[in-house]
């Protein structure tokens, strides 16, 4: 038996969030003694394949198929689902990223599997199966049982340490069957936002809010981010009136998230904001008005203007980055 | 064209979340439910896209006779009629295979949901009810436009767009950006009185998962504040102190 990991690929190269998920699934084999495999779906070189070894896969069924570059829920569905058959695996991880969402259910659904949505542990238990996840976007925590006999868990990006080992993983081809449903919708293009960081994937996330006035003051916030390698993100209302695009909103409406380091720059801290940013690790809250609710909830706090405090910060994170 | 719109009630976005002393379930004592905000911006873009195209909105939900005040809502903001299966949503498998049940007999053209609800946020309904049904799935779609018998969705993926076609019928989960949520109008809310609402008794279902223990978070510990002036200390706590730089 195994635990079988989904590993994600972006263009032929894996994701930060996969290794997470192999990671963690590398963890959980070792607790119930069974060994780790992962799939791959798509165009990666057997080298890259190779390399998931370093965080604890043994093997590698490798699926390839022209149709299945771009993804489609439904043949990844399918393609995870005979893995699993073929190694009878009893546990499942996929990292609950968008397209990892897009197939957990599916596969869930095909295994008659209990699914964790959005796990944030490791089990507390395996038997009964309990997991804990946020609940409430984030303003609560539940733990989710699974009583089906194939547990299925989608990992949330950024909530387990990569682990890296020596090791190389046996890569085997696999061909499943697909069927002609499976690709009744087909993806006709891609657009990336360029050279950014995914703000669900991000370490560090730079997000300012009302306080800054107008989206022409945004500049500084950008440099803070590229200097410190972060994501940018931003408050609802600056969503709203559209000085930022929508996908970069985070809170209880927008996208939840959980970096290890998190600048609020003129953002009060409403509850439903503070519900999308709670797991991060340390924020940092930078204000005007010391009432503001963020100091509640952050590591560190500057009572100041963000048109001073923010340039030079930059100075600062120039200096330290140059020292170190 | 038949548009099915799922809708499930949630806390208010403003609530503050407390659960009973046993830890075992939500406090919804004094507590405003709403629709779900994704459901909302679902069901705006079913009703405009039958204002374009001609057809019917039908909304679902599976809940007790709690939640008849929110589907009447949506009735209120341009549903044609409604449907309640009379169940506590376990999970979303529960709640996918009960829709699912309903909409196989009524052979609904485009399925709509929220792209997940705001209190277990899992987002597997869209996806769950796509695999019941044999249909395609977006599960996080910013944009939605038919033409014919084919829909171009925008989804969201981690660090950009991606255009997706699709055969209707489909299922697509909404994301911000695909309509912007309607507030009902004084004739919206005086039809909606007389509006069809048919109850259905759920089906039997497996029991995959289910909530046992809630808790919240942890309390943060006190905020250090750090003068303004001396934003080089920031720096260096963050660094030492925090190891996050």
């Amino acid at each position: 038996m195994s635990v079988l990991i989904f590993a994600e690929n972006w263009d032929g190269k894996f994701k930060k969030s996969t290794y997470e998920a192999i990671s963690y699934a590398t963890e959980l084999a070792r607790q119930t003694k069974e060994s780790v495999t992962a799939v791959v779906i798509g165009n990666v070189s057997d080298e890259d394949m190779k390399s998931l070894g370093k965080y604890g896969a043994q093997k590698v069924l490798s699926v390839k198929n022209d149709k299945l570059n771009t993804l489609s829920p439904s043949a990844y569905a399918s393609a995870i689902t005979q893995a699993v058959q073929k190694e009878n695996a009893k546990i499942v991880v996929i990292s609950y990223t968008y397209s990892g969402k897009s197939v957990a259910g599916r596969v869930a659904v095909k295994l008659k599997a209990g699914l964790i949505a959005g796990a944030t542990a490791l089990p507390s238990s395996t038997s009964p199966f309990t997991i804990r996840k946020k609940c409430f976007s984030g303003k609560g925590l539940t733990d989710v049982v699974v009583s089906s006999d194939v547990k299925i868990v989608g990992l949330t990006p950024n909530s387990y340490k990569v682990n890296t080992e020596d090791g190389s993983a046996a890569v085997e081809s696999f061909s499943p069957t697909f069927n002609d449903t499976d690709f009744a919708s087909t993806s006709k293009e891609t657009k990336k936002t360029s050279g950014k960081i995914a703000l669900t994937e991000a370490e560090i996330v730079v997000s300012a809010g009302r306080g800054l006035k107008g989206p022409e003051n945004w500049g500084m916030v950008e440099q803070l981010a590229e200097l410190l390698g972060a994501a940018t993100a931003c408050s609802k209302p600056v969503a709203d009136v559209g000085w930022r695009p929508h996908h970069e909103h985070v809170g209880q409406t927008g996208i939840t998230i959980g970096p290890n380091l998190y600048f609020a720059i003129g953002i009060s801290g409403a509850i439903q904001h503070l519900a999308g940013v709670s797991s991060s690790k340390v924020i940092v809250a930078i204000n005007n008005d010391k009432e503001a609710p963020f100091f509640k909830a952050a590591t560190y706090g500057i009572c100041g203007d963000a048109f001073e405090v923010v340039p030079k910060l930059i100075e600062e994170v120039k200096k330290f980055k140059s020292a170190h | 064209m038949k548009f099915l719109v799922c809708i499930t009630q949630v806390p208010d976005t403003t609530t503050k979340i407390t659960f009973t002393p046993d830890k075992k379930a939500f406090n919804a004592a004094g507590v405003q439910f709403i629709i779900n905000p994704y459901d909302e911006i679902a069901l705006t873009r079913a009703l405009e896209l039958k204002e374009a195209l001609g057809g019917t909105v039908t909304v679902i939900n599976v809940g007790s006779a709690s939640t008849e005040a929110n589907i009447r809502k949506a009735l209120a903001i341009g549903a044609d009629d409604a449907i309640r299966i009379n169940a506590e949503a376990n999970d979303a498998y529960y709640v996918a295979f009960q829709i699912s049940e309903v909409a196989k007999k009524n052979g609904y053209d485009v399925i709509m949901t929220g792209k997940e609800s705001i209190d277990f946020n899992g987002g597997q309904v869209p996806t769950m009810l796509g695999e019941l049904m044999g249909l395609p799935s977006v599960s996080v779609a910013t944009k939605l436009d038919i033409n014919g018998t084919t829909a171009t969705l925008e989804r969201e993926i981690d660090g950009g767009k991606e255009v997706v076609e699709s055969k209707l019928p489909f299922v697509a989960g909404a994301q911000k950006g695909m309509a912007e949520p309607r507030i009902p109008n004084m004739r919206g809310i005086m039809t909606a009185r007389t509006k069809p609402l048919t109850v259905v008794e759920p089906v039997a279902c497996d029991m995959l998962s289910g909530s046992a223990i809630f808790d919240l978070p942890a309390a943060k510990g006190d905020c250090k504040m750090i003068n303004p002036n001396n934003v080089a200390e920031l720096v260096n706590l963050l660094h030492t102190e925090a190891k996050a730089i």
